[in-house]
């Protein structure tokens, strides 16, 4: 994961910070006193470190910066995205930003969205003991084990479906007692879903045979050409909007 | 979840939106008031926040510090360091930058019969593809032709766009659509297939296709698995530091660090694709910004180093409606969606102040007007300001349960900080979004240094110099699949044999040394620097 400069005074007085303001916590069990309120991946940076891995589009879109933690006197093992999840005082943090997964590999454009199709490519589905521990962990608070389920009954469009908010972080992985990697067992089942099961636009075809006909290519000639006068009169003076 | 201080304003606002709905639509300005409103308020207007160029093929050409900052600099390696006649691959295509454009590159370049190595200096898909919400745009409905999408890219640009890279994009358009959706891209459509668009800031036809509001995110997790299920070769965490060059100054590879281990390696390449995304991590004026973590600059430092000449580098996008509370995410996107679904603008006094899908560069100057000249700005207890979108609007106009369903990771962002955008408004204020401009290209994606390819957000002029909404998704593929088929073609008539090294750098070395940039100024940045002051540090291979 990150790489760390140099460490922080782990007193609060020694570093000139005390009060309300800040809190501790513990990266890899080393203590750091950071402001309250940053969130997990501010709050590391803020210590010291420059971030190699578990850092990606700092937006909760890419599954880089996944990370699990505890909190003081619980058991319980928490988990959130450190770009969004805000520090609390005494956290025990590690990020995972990699997990070693099963990917197949497969030709789209051969495959048929069968219901065998998803099992057939990744038979440890089988092994799912329905312990929800996927779904508890899951950032994106998706019903995790729900769409393996749908998955072992071979309904592609529902595994699309409730596992499009995935950003396949892998969480889900690192728990999973079957050793199924759910993340692309969903990415298989969207991909087959938007390729086989979705209908085609149909607009969209008859708009490619009429490009291949060259039938823009007039107007486009005609618009590469003008001058921005001409252009900006047309688009001010008789572009019309589509209402909504 | 709104601290008291701001519920004032919430309730004059929940006060107006019945009269608001009412109102209509606000009417577009002129080409007159657009430009006034520009000049008064959109940041690229600052004259302090910009300089001439010192050095390079853009000399005397203004452009923001932040980014003079990166390309009159010192290389971050010693050239010297390397050992370009013992390369650590030997490839046809080289592709630098794992992103929608580069790994569409990839892809192609590959069916067009090259061996091909894509590198990234993060992990495959690491990049704004990933992070694009609200849509793709392609002229594929009957109402609508390529010749409308381009009077829409023009007009949107300022005019100044180059025709025939606007040319390309918007007739490449449905074909990318078609090759997504071959791909297994999970499309909104109906339940005949029709394809559900909408509009989105300065387009004349509902033609902004998207998949929910991850639409990046769903093009960059399929095209990714396309990638890795044909086993092109990737390296990951590796960083493009300079280009190689031949005795006549073409580019003929590039010279990489392993992030992971600090190993120095080369790559020879027939041809090589830039395809590293633009500039948002280096904050110019020091805006917030929605850019991923590695989004600074480097293919624009290694390019211009090479001679590439850019264009455009004087016009950022600041993107109207970034998140000005909760602090915590402070700049991150919200996308143009939510306008695109209903949303209104609204002040602190609960009223509207322009019309919501002008194109992005007036809504922003807009806002920033409303903050600052008109004082109807709303303050947050951190003391930024901002104005309203109105989003319970949303379920008003588009039924109950819309926001949810239409914009479920905006719904997921918000939610995290206790704000339901369904039933309260959300806070917004520009931030820093895209790079308008770049390396210049041709229509194959060239540039001016020869066997040296750039696309996406890493180019320039194709949208002049203000990009709409759902033309960067677009861009990317278009021009990704161009390079990538015009890089393999290339490579084809090379043999790949002429001696490499980085003569480049010895003229512009000289250069930087006659301005006297300081020797500590070093790029390509990689990434930005977040560390407390007194913590930072070089990266350990620099020098």
């Amino acid at each position: 994961m990150a790489r760390k400069g140099k460490k922080t005074e782990d007193k609060p007085e020694a570093a000139g910070l005390s009060g309300n303001n800040f809190v501790t916590i513990y990266v890899m069990g080393e203590a750091y006193q950071v402001p309250r309120d940053l969130t997990i991946m501010k709050a590391m940076e803020y210590a010291g470190y420059r971030f190699i891995r578990g850092c990606g589009c700092r937006g909760g879109f890419c599954g880089a910066c996944g990370t699990v933690y505890r909190t003081r006197d619980s058991y319980k093992l928490k988990v959130g995205l450190a770009c969004q999840t805000v520090v609390e005082d005494g956290m025990f943090l590690t990020q995972i930003p990699f997990y070693p997964a099963n990917k197949k590999d497969y030709d789209i454009r051969e495959l048929q969205a069968d219901t065998q199709v998803l099992v057939r490519f990744y038979p440890e589905l089988m092994r799912c003991i329905a312990c929800n521990s996927c779904t508890k962990i899951c950032p994106q608070d998706i019903d995790v084990m729900g769409y393996i389920q749908a998955a072992i009954r071979g309904d592609i469009a529902r595994v699309a479906d409730m596992s499009f908010d995935c950003i396949m972080c892998g969480l889900c992985a690192s728990r999973c007692p079957a050793e199924i990697v759910h993340y692309n067992v969903g990415l298989l089942a969207r991909r087959l879903y938007g390729a086989r099961i979705a209908p085609r636009a149909a607009h969209l075809a008859r708009r490619l045979e009429e490009i291949k006909a060259g039938r823009f290519e007039p107007g486009l000639d005609k618009l590469v050409r003008m001058s921005e006068a001409e252009l900006s009169r047309l688009y001010y003076q008789e572009r019309d909007i589509e209402p909504e | 979840m709104y601290p008291e201080s701001m519920q004032e304003s919430i309730r004059r606002l929940n006060s107006t939106r019945e009269e608001r709905i009412k109102q209509g639509k606000i009417p577009l300005l002129d080409a007159e008031g657009k430009k006034a409103l520009l000049k008064s308020f959109h940041p690229d207007y600052i004259e302090t926040s910009m300089r001439a160029l010192a050095v390079g093929a853009n000399k005397g050409e203004r452009t923001p510090h932040e980014i003079a900052n990166v390309l009159e600099a010192w290389p971050i390696v010693d050239s010297k360091r390397f050992e370009p006649d013992k390369p650590k691959f030997s490839v046809d295509v080289l592709v630098i930058g794992g992103g929608g454009a580069g790994v569409a590159a990839a892809l192609v370049a590959q069916e067009n019969g090259a061996n091909v190595l894509l590198t990234t200096k993060l992990r495959l898909g690491d990049a704004n593809t990933m992070m694009a919400q609200g849509g793709i745009q392609a002229a594929d409905k009957e109402n609508d032709s390529p010749e409308r999408h381009y009077l829409d890219v023009l007009g949107g640009g300022h005019f100044k766009n180059t025709p025939e890279l606007a040319r390309a994009l918007v007739s490449d358009a449905p074909g990318v659509i078609a090759w997504l959706e071959e791909l297994g891209v999970m499309f909104d459509k109906t339940g005949d297939g029709t394809m559900i668009t909408i509009h989105g800031g300065g387009t004349s036809r509902k033609r902004m296709h998207a998949c929910r509001d991850y639409t990046g995110a769903e093009i960059m997790r399929t095209l990714r698995d396309e990638f890795k299920s044909r086993g092109v070769h990737a390296l990951e965490f590796c960083a493009a530091v300079e280009l190689l060059t031949d005795d006549e100054g073409a580019c003929c590879g590039a010279a990489f660090v392993n992030l992971d281990t600090d190993e120095l390696f080369t790559v020879r390449a027939k041809a090589t694709i830039l395809a590293t995304g633009g500039c948002g991590r280096l904050h110019i004026q020091e805006f917030p910004c929605t850019n991923h973590y590695g989004a600074t600059a480097d293919g624009l430092v290694l390019a211009y180093r090479a001679g590439a000449r850019l264009v455009f580098m004087d016009t950022i996008q600041y993107h109207p409606t970034g998140v000005a509370y909760p602090e915590q995410i402070v700049g991150q996107l919200i996308t143009e969606k939510v306008r695109g679904l209903g949303a209104h603008l609204v002040n602190v006094l609960g009223n509207r102040f322009i019309y919501e899908l002008e194109s992005r560069d007036i809504t922003a100057s807009a806002i920033i007007r409303e903050c600052t000249e008109r004082k109807n700005g709303v303050l947050t207890p951190t003391g930024r300001l901002g104005v309203w979108l109105d989003t319970p609007l949303i379920e008003m106009l588009k039924g109950e349960g819309a926001v949810k369903k239409n914009l479920p990771a905006m719904y997921h962002q918000f939610a995290r900080f206790g704000i339901y955008m369904d039933k309260e408004p959300i806070l917004t204020y520009p931030t820093q979004h895209y790079q308008n401009g770049g390396v210049l290209i041709n229509d194959q994606g060239e540039t001016g240094v020869k066997n040296l390819y750039a696309a996406g957000e890493v180019a320039g002029g194709i949208h002049g110099r203000n990009r709409l909404m759902g033309n960067s998704l677009l861009d990317i593929l278009v021009f990704g699949r161009r390079a990538g088929r015009s890089a393999a073609e290339k490579a084809r008539k090379l043999t790949g044999d002429k001696r490499a090294g980085f003569k480049h750098l010895i003229e512009f070395e000289a250069q930087l040394k006659s301005s006297k940039v300081p020797k500590e100024r070093r790029s390509p940045m990689l990434f930005p620097e977040y560390r407390r002051k007194e913590l930072q540090t070089p990266f350990a291979f620099a020098g």
